[in-house]
């Protein structure tokens, strides 16, 4: 079962068992299996989220614990009055829309390309599209910032060849967020090894139907291997939503946390990281965050809404 | 006669098949060709990052160098150092053997026929230069009419290993890069300890076990996939200080002790595959749950347990925002991933130890994975498909 159906599965109550004393037995020893996660799920998630929200009404900052108050919604009033948040809040907005239908579709279509019969060595090139994946992220940010230099990096050379005049790809505000993109859908290897994955696992008698049916390539990837890999499609497209609002190490580490150029990086985030960690306005961050998560939970419940109407969901046992 | 109608037809049959396998032969080769060249692109920045990792800054920084690490080719002709060019010999340039070391009054002679050559320079002049053969320097000296100055430079490969053993020894820090090596493979190890004993228990239980509520549990703990980790981030970090952890390797290794969804998830997945039948005879023989993991689950579910654990081992070598937050003020303490960060920002001018550092940040991941290709991809047909 694809892990998105899982969160819809917890709605759906489960029949009450009887109890039997072997059964409180069973019970008792697969609760003390479950202990380490459930003990990590409260201190590490449950406590911190709910505290995060608790910090978010105070003006705690590590510098002074002890004089912590409780000064209600300042924190919240605050935000409407600083010009970051809702210029970084842009920002962040932009970058989603610009990154999200890639991040989708790229993959798709890059297993779609691996999947082919047509394609020969398709193990070799599955392994050499994936292995970007297996870079740590601040050795493929140095990797691209060289390679798209416009001195000395590869890019505009290679463009070049083509006759191609190179833009300024990390200096110029509007070129960034594409460097950006290119970045993340490089390292994005994992979406492009589960979607064709996912690919494979089509039942080779739906393509003979399709066959039969008279249905052309395009055709039957539309209406067979699209619908069957829409859970996949659908649990990385959360994934990427979730991950897109909270961006921000990539342009972190290239520009050595500045926000270059011209603060065109400096996405929502970033502002909250610095809040958090440079300026020490923890609270503030904490009101930041709380506002991102809601911002990420909203998105991920409109994703699970429409889920119904073009997710393909197998009959359940 | 039926007969005849299959004779009739029998060559058609074939001519279409040959058509079908001569088709099938091109669109395979086109689509492959594509293929080729799309990773040719896609893995282009590495061809960058082991060309430059390789350069003297010199040649980084000139726009006629080639891509490939090179130097300025230099020629020893009897004691003395000479520069190499690629000299163009043609109707407006030509070049010709001086003999006994007077110019010769009729070029025709003793003239280089056209053509590029790679030629020492030995004697600089306005409009006209004097070169020797560097292979054949016995040959004398070879007058050229032209500009020196508009000659390109010859260029022989010429790689500085020397840029490895600069960026190992991390300047400006009291320590090699062996401790960031020595840091990220502690780090990583003890954090596989915890979550192949932690994940295994957890999926265990989630397995094998009646409990009351555990399709919520279950989707609970699924769901913690799709939480923002920032929104954790401050009061983990507090309890963290509170604790006097902050500057110590406990925040990147502890919580992996309390199992993570992902390998749950999958470790689960894979237990699922397995028939209980062999659990069910253990226990009538009188096995307890422990002894049951121990001596049936475990044995039977170890492939999924290597891809746990090297599944860690590449997110403990690409992990970076809890090793900065945690460890910004320990740089001994640092795993590869800050270190080299850090690296970047104090030598943004040597773009060959940049990518010097890159290479050895991602050297070792990569090489796992080549390795132990099978239980990634294993891991991956497990956790995003319905089986």
């Amino acid at each position: 079962m694809a892990i998105g159906e899982r969160i819809l599965a917890t709605f759906k109550r489960s029949p009450k068992p009887p109890k039997s004393p072997l059964q409180r037995h069973e019970t008792r020893w697969g609760l003390i299996f479950l202990a380490p996660w459930i003990f990590g799920f409260l201190v590490f998630i449950l406590l911190p989220t709910l505290a995060t929200l608790v910090f978010s009404f105070t003006d705690y900052s590590i510098l002074h614990v002890s004089e912590t108050r409780f000064i209600g919604l300042d924190n919240y009033t605050r935000m409407l009055s600083d010009p970051i948040v809702g210029q970084s809040l842009m920002r962040t907005l932009t970058f989603f829309v610009m990154a999200f239908p890639l991040a989708i579709f790229i993959p798709i279509g890059l297993a779609a390309l691996l999947n082919s019969e047509h394609l020969r060595f398709r193990r070799f090139f599955t392994t050499f599209f994936y292995m970007p994946y297996m870079v740590p992220l601040v050795s493929a940010v140095l990797i691209w910032g060289g390679f798209l230099s416009p001195t000395g990096g590869w890019m505009n050379r290679l463009l070049e060849t083509i006759g191609i005049q190179g833009p300024d790809w990390l200096r110029s505000t509007t070129w960034v967020y594409w460097s950006l993109l290119i970045v993340g859908i490089w390292g994005n290897g994992n979406a492009i090894v589960t979607t064709l994955a996912g690919m494979e696992g089509v039942p080779r008698e739906l393509y003979e139907a399709a066959k039969m049916e008279g249905a052309g390539s395009f055709a039957t990837f539309r209406h067979v291997t699209l619908p069957m890999i829409s859970p996949i499609i659908f649990y990385n497209l959360t994934l990427a939503s979730v991950g897109l609002f909270q961006y921000f190490l990539e342009p972190y580490v290239l520009f050595a946390q500045a926000g270059d150029p011209g603060g065109s990086t400096l996405f929502f985030p970033m502002y909250l990281f610095q809040n958090f960690f440079q300026f020490q306005e923890m609270a503030y961050g904490a009101a930041l965050a709380w506002v991102l998560f809601l911002i990420i939970l909203a998105f991920t419940a409109v994703w699970f809404a429409l889920r119904k109407f073009w997710v393909y969901e197998a009959e359940r046992e | 006669m039926p007969n005849t109608e299959e004779k009739m037809k029998k060559p058609n049959y074939f001519s279409s098949v040959l058509n079908k396998r001569m088709r099938g032969w091109v669109v395979g080769g086109l689509v492959t060709m594509f293929a080729l060249i799309l990773l040719l692109a896609w893995l282009a920045p590495f061809g960058y990052m082991i060309s430059t990792s390789l350069k003297t800054q010199l040649q980084i920084s000139d726009i006629t160098a080639p891509l490939w690490p090179a130097a300025p080719n230099q020629v020893e002709i009897e004691g003395q150092t000479y520069d190499v060019f690629t000299v163009p010999v043609g109707e407006a340039s030509p070049a010709w053997f001086d003999v006994n070391g007077d110019e010769v009054q009729d070029p025709d002679e003793a003239s280089l026929a056209n053509g590029d050559y790679e030629l020492a320079i030995v004697e600089r002049g306005r409009e006209s230069s004097k070169f020797v053969d560097p292979n054949d320097a016995a040959a004398g000296a070879i007058h050229w009419v032209g500009r020196w100055r508009t000659l390109s430079t010859a260029w022989r490969f010429e790689p500085q290993w020397q840029n490895y053993a600069e960026a190992w020894e991390l300047p400006s820090r009291p320590f090699t890069f062996a401790t960031l090596l020595y840091n990220t493979f502690a780090i990583a190890v003890l954090g596989i300890i915890g979550t192949v004993i932690s994940c295994t228990l957890v999926a265990y239980g989630f397995s094998r076990f009646r409990i009351p509520g555990k399709g919520l549990l279950f989707g609970l703990l699924v769901s913690t996939i799709f939480l923002p980790r920032i929104v954790v981030t401050v009061p983990t970090y507090a309890l963290f200080i509170q604790f006097g952890w902050v500057g110590t390797w406990l925040p990147l290794i502890l919580p992996h002790f309390f199992a993570n969804a992902y390998n749950v998830f999958w470790l689960r997945q894979y237990l699922m595959t397995i028939p209980r039948e062999m659990d069910e005879a253990a226990m009538i023989d009188g096995a307890g749950p422990l002894q049951i993991l121990w001596f049936v689950i475990i044995p039977q579910i170890m492939p999924a347990i290597i891809t746990v654990a090297l599944f860690h081992m590449v997110f403990a070598f690409r992990d970076f925002f809890e090793p900065l937050i945690y460890l910004s003020s320990r740089p001994e303490l640092q795993p590869i991933s800050v270190g080299v960060q850090q690296f970047n920002a104090l030598f943004g001018q040597r773009p060959e130890l940049i990518q010097t550092m890159a290479l050895l940040g991602l050297i070792l991941p990569v090489l796992i994975f080549f390795v132990a290709q099978r239980a990634f991809t294993r891991g991956i047909v497990y956790t995003g498909v319905d089986k």
